[in-house]
């Protein structure tokens, strides 16, 4: 299967080189091929492609699959949460705003930095302990089984849509910018690549992807910033001052800006990266590739480490290029300095990649920034596949009867169709303002997925009406805000004035929905919620000792 | 042994009330110390943006934002070590007790 799979990915970038090469004189965005950054990316895919084969083998039963059998350590799953969690937009996004905004990106980074503590202390080994496959199996373990699972695996299957969206479009865009291949092509590669990862090789094979996709990413941005940083000698006096002088706000950069200016956008804002990020399903799914809560305490420390490391290094990288790139009329359309980038707002790293350490170093980025997103899908993806297999399939549907071969192939087929879904949804998003989705992402996890998995976790009260209620409430205030939002009304459909002034609903949507879910369980005075609120007493020993909780698998 | 009956167990002995009152305490500090900072910060950023502003020296262009934003975020994961450093240790070892008087 190995040489099968090789073949195929180099016949698509052969067929990419082709498409590309006649198109690449239309697109304003299109850069010139980039030969050496696809030679190393092909080095990655092959590797990993490698590395798919060899978890293939290994991937025999539904526990292989979805958390390769408990058999991850802490270290391991620290890089691959980092993998995970770390997007291209973090890499390419965060260092552009605050090459432009200075202060306010630091302030952007913090929010999306804060919340792995609190996971760490407050969700982190009740995850391990009650979990199993996915996070709906905590959310539905003393409330009603078939509505429950359903909701909280649509819960899912919406995050891991919107967010793949944003991922395959940015895909797209990226490697149209990086590599000179044509768009859709680049969008076909992912996906099918993606498809192929997350198929054959599980949960095994992607948590190497996304720990090699860390390795390089951690490697590839530290060497950046210390070739960057030698040139002011390792003083931040001297970068600080040089950066100053070079901004166009001058010394406005070092202080809050416009950016935190209205506070319940700033506590929404933040509201949206804690808590969505406690609940996204493909982060919450590596909790249980761990053995025991041990490791999975474990393994947050190490991730919030390489994550905050980084997201250091990343202000590093955004200030230094003030000083390289935004002054040097090279990296400028027309030589103008202070005018638009060549390839746009997002490419400040990568300019400063060439500047600092040439053409071979570019190509070096830009290959770990396709890496980046392939990890990323990869966990969305698996994340999904799991939702409809197991939570949709065996237990819904089939009442937890289907045998572990039926399950398997449902979860190849669910992995498949994801993947196909993805490459058509990044076609037909293509050239669409996408900035929205992002809001929706983090606006349902935090509205929908995070008040249902916390309350589960430590409120005997809840009720399956009221995990409903609220859910739902949560769901369509998240959604119908972010339509009424500046990013959806005023952006997209065109209109005057935006009806919701703020574009993260999380302080209305989560508030709401925690309320909705309280309301609809105190007054629940079913036998049900009888019978539930009893369940809790076993749910509780279990959650705070790890008694009864899945152990590894031996292989 | 049934499962009722080790549960049972594990409720009636002090330690599981002396395990999960000291973890949660511990926890629930711990998220204040890493949340009350980070929206003390938020609200300084959007009620009285000079205070970061002020320069860290007479003369410095580094301003006080960068270094407690940066301290936020190194502060943040250290208390992710303080954490499981005793939870690994000492809660996970009275959680052994715990398990462990119960199969008796």
């Amino acid at each position: 299967m190995k040489r099968s799979l090789i073949a195929l990915s180099a016949g698509l970038l052969i067929a990419g080189l082709a498409i590309a090469a006649p198109g690449a004189l239309d697109g304003v965005q299109k850069q010139p091929l980039n030969v050496s950054a696809i030679a190393m990316f092909m080095v990655f895919v092959i590797a990993t492609l490698g590395i798919t084969k060899w978890a293939a083998g290994r991937t025999k039963s539904t526990a292989d699959f979805y958390t390769a059998g408990g058999g991850i350590t802490g270290f391991q799953n620290g890089l691959a949460i980092a993998g995970d969690y770390m997007s291209a937009a973090t890499l390419l996004g965060l260092t552009s705003l605050v090459y432009a905004k200075g202060f306010d990106g630091f302030i952007y980074t913090v929010s999306f930095f804060i919340g792995w503590p609190i996971i760490l202390f407050l969700m982190a080994e009740r995850l391990r302990n009650l979990g199993k496959f996915t996070f709906a199996d905590i959310a539905s373990y003393r409330l009603d089984q078939s509505r429950i699972r359903t909701f909280a695996a649509f819960g899912s299957l919406t995050v891991v849509c919107f967010y793949l969206i944003v991922q395959m479009v940015g895909a797209g865009q990226l490697i149209q910018l990086l590599f000179g291949l044509e768009y859709n092509m680049a969008v076909v590669c992912v996906g099918i690549l993606m498809m192929v990862y997350v198929t054959f090789g599980g949960m095994v094979a992607t948590t190497w992807v996304q720990i090699i996709k860390a390795c390089l990413l951690l490697g590839g941005g530290t060497a950046l910033m210390l070739l960057a940083f030698s040139q002011f000698g390792f003083s931040f006096e001297n970068l600080f001052g040089q950066a100053v002088a070079a901004h166009k706000a001058g010394i406005k950069i070092m202080a809050p800006g416009s950016l935190m200016a209205d506070p319940v956008s700033a506590v929404s804002l933040s509201f949206a990266l804690l808590f969505g990020t406690a609940g996204l399903p493909h982060i919450m799914m590596r909790f249980f590739t761990v053995p025991n809560a041990k490791e999975a305490r474990k393994s947050v420390f190490y991730a919030t480490g390489f994550i905050g490391f980084f997201f250091l290094v990343v202000i590093i990288l955004g200030i230094s290029a003030i000083v390289i790139v935004g002054q040097n009329p090279a990296f400028f359309e027309g030589g103008q300095v202070g005018g638009k980038l060549i390839g746009g707002g997002n490419m400040p790293v990568m300019h400063l990649a060439k500047s600092v350490g040439g053409d071979i170093f570019l190509g070096f980025l830009s290959a770990v920034a396709f890496a980046t997103i392939l990890a990323v899908v990869s966990g969305l993806a698996l994340a999904g596949a799991s939702a409809i297999a197991h939570d949709l399939y065996a237990r819904v549907i089939k009442k937890g009867e289907a045998t572990s071969a039926q399950e398997m192939k449902v979860t190849k087929i669910a992995s498949v169709g994801i993947g196909l879904t993805a490459i058509a949804l990044g076609i037909l998003f293509k050239d669409q303002n996408i900035a929205f989705l992002v809001a929706l992402t983090f606006g349902v996890a935090a509205s929908v997925n995070f008040p249902v998995l916390i309350l589960s976790m430590y409120w005997k009260g809840l009720t399956t009406r009221g995990a409903l209620w609220g859910g739902v409430a949560g769901l369509v205030s998240a959604v119908g805000l972010v339509i009424l939002s500046p990013a959806v009304w005023v952006k997209v459909l065109g209109n005057a004035q935006a009806v919701f002034p703020y574009d993260h609903p999380a302080i209305i949507s989560m508030t709401l929905a925690f309320v909705v879910t309280w309301l609809g369980s105190v007054t629940d005075k079913s036998a049900r919620a009888a019978k539930e609120a009893e369940a809790f007493e076993e749910q509780y020993i279990r959650a705070q000792t790890g008694l009864g909780a899945a152990g590894a698998h031996a292989h | 042994m049934s499962q009722q009956n080790i549960q049972a167990k594990i409720r009636s002995n002090p330690k599981f009330a002396e395990l999960v009152g000291k973890r949660t305490r511990f926890a629930i500090i711990l998220s204040l110390v890493v949340l009350v900072p980070y929206y003390s910060f938020m609200m300084v950023t959007a009620f009285n943006p000079g205070l970061l502003a002020k320069p860290l020296a007479e003369g410095s262009v580094m301003t006080w934002g960068w270094p407690l934003a940066a301290l936020m975020v190194v502060g943040g994961w250290l208390l992710t070590g303080v954490y499981i450093s005793r939870a690994n240790g000492e809660f996970d070892d009275l959680n052994q007790q715990i398990l462990k008087e119960a199969q008796k």
